[in-house]
C-alpha cells in the first residue's frame, strides 16, 4: 500500500515540470552561486580598491606605497582613469575623498607631510604625530578592516630596516643610558603597548591601533542615522517587488483561464492596450510596496526620508515599471500559474542573489559583480544607494534611469510579442 | 460598416491546425434579426468558426464581414457581442462592478454606462444582487450576468456559446426568456448549443456542423424533411438475448440503441408487419411507439453515434 502511495507522488513530481525546477535545479543554481561568492574560487577572490594619496614623497611613505601596490589582495589606484586617453593628475585628500564619496573605491588612504619623520604610531612624538587617513564609504563593512589590518602587515614587510632604526632612535631617547627612571619609562611603554592589545585597542578610528597610526573617518554616511537601512531597504525591496510583480502578472494567466481575457479581447480593448494597462497598475503597485517599505524605515529605522524625495521618486518609478514589465514577461512566457510560480522563483532569486539584494556585490568576485549588472537588482540598488546613502544629485542617476527604463522597454516589447499566442489562434 | 449589409456573411472560410482541418470551405450568412443556430458535435468546428467572427482565428483562406466591416476591426467590435461558454467575470467584483468594467471596455462611460449597466441587471433579473460579489452568487445568477456582460453594449449581433451549460430548468427558462426580449428587439444572434430543443425553441434557422463543413442549413422543418421527408421513426422493445435481436433488426434495416430497436417506416401501417416479423422471429414485444423525426434524429443521422472525444 505504501509503495503504491510512493509511486502515484513520483509519477504525479516527474509530470509536474515547476516541482521539478525547484526540487533539484534551484537548490543546485543556488549552491554554485554562494560557492562562487563565498568559495573564493582560485583567482577570482574580491579584490579591495584602494585610492593612495602621498602627501609626504618621503622615502619611507614611498616604501608604504610600493608595499601596498605589492600586495596581491589590493588594487591601488594613485590617480583616477584616463579620460579619453588623457592621463589625470594623482588623487589629492580632496578629490581622492570625492571619489570614495561617488563610491569609486570603498576606502582611501592619505599619507601626510611629515609622516616618514614619525612613522611608528608609539614613542615619545605623542599626540602630534602625523597620522594617516583612512577615508572610508561605511556601506563596505570590510574594505577598512583589510586596509588597516594589510597596512599594519606591510608596515613590518616592506620596512623592516626602518622600523628597526625609528626602534632604535627610540629607545636611544626613552632608554638613553638606562638609568632607573629611564628603565621605568621605558617599562611603561610597554606597559602601554601590551595594555592596548589587551584591551583590543586595534580599532581603525583609534590612532594607536598598530605600529603605523591610522585615523578613520567615514566620508559617506557618516551623518546617517541607521546607515545600512537604505541598503536593505532597497535590496530587499527590490527582491520582493519582483516576487508580488511576477505575482500580479499572473492575473493575466487567471483571466486566459478563466475566458475573461478573451471577453476583455472581445471589447474594444486591444492586447496592447490591455497589457500597457496591466503594466500601468502593477507599476503603481510596485511603487506602492517601496513607499511603504521606506516609510517604514523612516518610522522604525529612522532612514532619512523626506529629505531624498526627488531621488525616492525616480529610482522608485523606474525600478517599479522594471519590475512590472519584468512579471508580465514572465508571465507571458509561462502557460499556467504553476510553471508562473516555479519559474520566477527560479529566475527572482537567482537575479536577487548575483544583483545584490541577498548580500552586498562589492562582497563578491569581480566577475560576479560584473554578472550582476545584467539584473534589474543592481541597477536599482546602486541607483537607491545613491540618493540614499551617498546623497548625489539626482542627476547623477541617469545610468541607472537608462538602463531601467530600458530594460522595462525591452521586456514589454518581448511580453507584447510573446503575448500573441493568446491574441490569435 | 453599413446598415444595409447583413449581419454576419461568411464566405469559403479555411482553418487547418497542423494536419486537422477546422473549418473547410464554410458559407453561410445571416439575416437581420435572425437567431440562427450553430449544432455539431465536439470538435466539429464550431467555436473555430465563433473565434473567426470575433476576428480571434486568423483564417487560412476565406473572408467574414460583420455588417460589411472586417471580422476584428474596430467597427465589427463594435457591432459584436460575445457571451462565452466559460464564466469570464471577475470573481472579486459584484455584479455591478463587473458590468461596469466590462461597459467601460466598450466603450461605454458616464450616464450611458449608468443606464446600461441598470438596464442589464433588469434584463438579467440581478437588481436585488447588484451588490453581491459574483463568487457568491449561484450557478444560475452567473450564467445571466455572464450574459449582461456580453451584451451591456447593446450590440447588433451576439454571438452566444453554449450560454445554458449547467444551469437548473428554471434559470434555463429563464435565460430562454432573455434571449426571445433580444429577439424582439431586433438582435442578429449566432446561437451555439448542445440541446436540441434550445434550438428548436430558439432558432430560426440551424446549421449542423461537422468536421469543419456545414452539412445541412435550413429551419427546423426543413431539415427533418430533408432528412427524413415523410418518414417516422418505430421505437420498440424486445425480451430475450440481445445479440439475436439486433441481428435480427440489422436484417431488418433498423438499429438497436440503448436497448431500443429503431426503424424508420413510410407509412404508420408499416408497423404491423413490423410486429408479425418479430412474432415470427420468437422475440416478446415489450413496448412499441411510433415517433415523427425531430431535430435529434436529424443529427444522429448525420453526424453519426460515435463519441467524438
Amino acid at each position: 500500500m505504501i509503495s503504491a502511495i510512493v509511486r502515484t507522488a513520483t509519477v504525479s513530481l516527474c509530470r509536474d515540470r515547476g516541482a521539478l525546477v525547484l526540487s533539484f535545479i534551484l537548490p543546485v543554481v543556488f549552491f554554485s552561486i554562494f560557492a562562487v561568492i563565498f568559495g573564493g574560487r582560485h583567482d577570482s577572490t574580491a579584490k579591495v580598491t584602494v585610492l593612495l594619496v602621498d602627501e609626504d614623497h618621503s622615502r619611507i611613505s614611498q616604501r608604504l606605497v610600493q608595499g601596498l601596490e605589492r600586495e596581491g589582495s589590493l588594487v591601488v589606484k594613485t590617480r583616477p582613469a584616463p579620460v579619453k586617453g588623457a592621463e589625470q593628475p594623482d588623487f589629492t585628500a580632496p578629490t581622492a575623498e570625492a571619489a570614495v564619496k561617488a563610491g569609486t573605491a570603498p576606502v582611501a588612504l592619505v599619507i601626510p607631510h611629515g609622516f616618514g619623520d614619525n612613522p611608528i604610531s608609539f614613542g615619545p612624538a605623542g599626540g602630534d604625530r602625523p597620522t594617516i587617513q583612512l577615508l572610508e564609504d561605511s556601506s563596505d563593512i570590510v574594505a577598512p578592516q583589510v586596509i588597516v589590518g594589510l597596512l599594519q602587515k606591510v608596515a613590518i614587510t616592506s620596512m623592516p630596516d626602518l622600523m628597526a632604526e625609528q626602534g632604535s632612535k627610540y629607545l636611544d631617547q626613552i632608554a638613553g643610558g638606562l638609568t632607573r627612571e629611564q628603565h621605568d619609562r621605558l617599562e611603561e611603554s610597554l606597559r602601554q603597548l601590551r595594555e592596548r592589545r589587551e584591551n583590543g585597542a586595534a580599532a581603525p578610528d583609534s590612532g594607536n591601533g598598530g605600529i603605523i597610526a591610522v585615523r578613520a573617518r567615514a566620508v559617506v554616511g557618516e551623518n546617517k542615522n541607521n546607515p545600512m537601512v537604505s541598503f536593505y531597504a532597497a535590496a530587499i525591496g527590490v527582491m520582493f517587488l519582483l516576487f508580488t510583480a511576477s505575482g500580479a502578472a499572473g492575473a493575466l494567466l487567471d483571466e486566459v483561464e478563466s475566458g475573461t481575457l478573451d471577453r476583455v479581447l472581445s471589447s474594444r480593448v486591444t492586447m496592447t492596450t490591455l497589457l500597457l494597462g496591466k503594466l500601468t497598475f502593477n507599476s503603481l503597485l510596485a511603487f506602492a510596496q517601496l513607499v511603504l517599505m521606506f516609510l517604514w524605515g523612516w518610522a522604525v529605522f529612522k532612514l532619512d526620508f523626506w529629505s531624498h524625495i526627488p531621488g525616492f521618486v525616480i529610482m522608485g518609478v523606474c525600478t517599479a515599471v522594471a519590475v512590472a514589465a519584468f512579471g508580465m514577461l514572465l508571465a507571458s512566457v509561462c502557460r499556467t500559474r504553476a510553471q508562473l510560480g516555479a519559474l520566477s522563483t527560479l529566475v527572482i532569486l537567482i537575479m536577487s542573489s548575483v544583483g545584490g539584494s541577498m548580500f552586498p556585490r562589492f562582497l563578491m568576485p569581480e566577475a560576479m559583480q560584473k554578472a550582476g549588472l545584467l539584473t534589474i537588482n543592481a541597477w536599482a540598488i546602486d541607483g537607491f544607494t545613491k540618493v540614499f546613502w551617498r546623497d548625489e544629485p539626482v542627476f547623477h542617476l541617469w545610468p541607472q534611469v537608462l538602463v531601467l527604463l530600458g530594460i522595462a522597454t525591452a521586456l514589454f516589447a518581448i511580453a507584447r510579442r510573446l503575448a500573441r499566442r493568446w491574441e490569435y489562434t | 460598416m453599413s446598415e444595409s449589409s447583413p449581419p454576419l456573411r461568411v464566405d469559403a472560410l479555411s482553418k487547418r491546425f497542423g494536419e486537422m482541418t477546422a473549418l473547410d470551405g464554410i458559407t453561410l450568412e445571416l439575416h437581420s434579426g435572425e437567431c440562427l443556430g450553430l449544432l455539431g458535435p465536439n470538435g466539429a468546428g464550431k467555436s473555430t468558426l465563433i473565434r473567426s467572427i470575433m476576428g480571434r482565428v486568423i483564417p487560412d483562406a476565406g473572408t467574414i464581414s460583420v455588417f460589411g466591416a472586417h471580422a476584428d476591426s474596430m467597427p465589427a467590435r463594435t457591432a459584436l457581442g460575445w457571451v462565452p461558454q466559460e464564466l469570464a467575470l471577475y470573481p472579486r467584483l459584484t455584479c455591478r462592478e463587473n458590468l461596469q468594467s466590462f461597459g467601460r471596455y466598450h466603450g461605454l462611460g458616464g450616464l450611458g454606462l449608468d443606464a446600461a449597466v441598470a438596464q442589464c441587471l433588469g434584463w438579467a433579473t440581478l437588481t436585488d444582487r447588484a451588490g453581491e460579489l459574483v463568487k457568491n452568487i449561484s450557478g444560475g445568477m452567473k450564467r445571466r450576468l455572464n450574459m449582461a456582460a456580453g451584451l451591456i453594449h447593446r450590440p447588433k449581433l451576439a454571438l452566444m456559446d453554449e450560454p445554458t451549460v449547467g444551469v437548473d430548468p428554471q434559470s434555463r427558462n429563464h435565460i430562454f426568456e432573455m434571449i426571445e426580449t433580444l429577439r424582439g428587439e431586433g438582435m442578429s444572434i449566432v446561437y451555439t448549443t448542445h440541446y436540441m430543443e434550445e434550438a428548436e425553441r430558439l432558432c430560426d434557422r440551424i446549421a449542423i456542423v461537422d468536421h469543419g463543413k456545414i452539412i445541412a442549413l435550413g429551419t427546423n422543418a426543413d431539415l427533418v424533411r430533408n432528412a427524413f421527408g415523410s418518414r417516422s421513426q418505430v421505437l420498440a422493445r424486445f425480451a430475450g438475448a440481445q445479440e439475436r435481436v439486433a441481428d435480427w433488426v440489422a436484417q431488418r434495416g433498423g438499429q438497436v440503441f440503448g436497448g431500443s430497436a429503431q426503424f424508420t417506416i413510410e407509412h404508420p401501417t408499416e408497423i404491423g408487419g413490423l410486429l408479425e416479423a418479430s412474432e415470427k422471429a420468437g422475440f416478446e414485444l415489450l413496448d412499441v411507439s411510433l415517433r415523427k423525426p425531430n431535430l435529434e434524429s436529424v443529427f444522429l443521422r448525420l453526424t453519426g453515434r460515435e463519441l467524438r472525444d
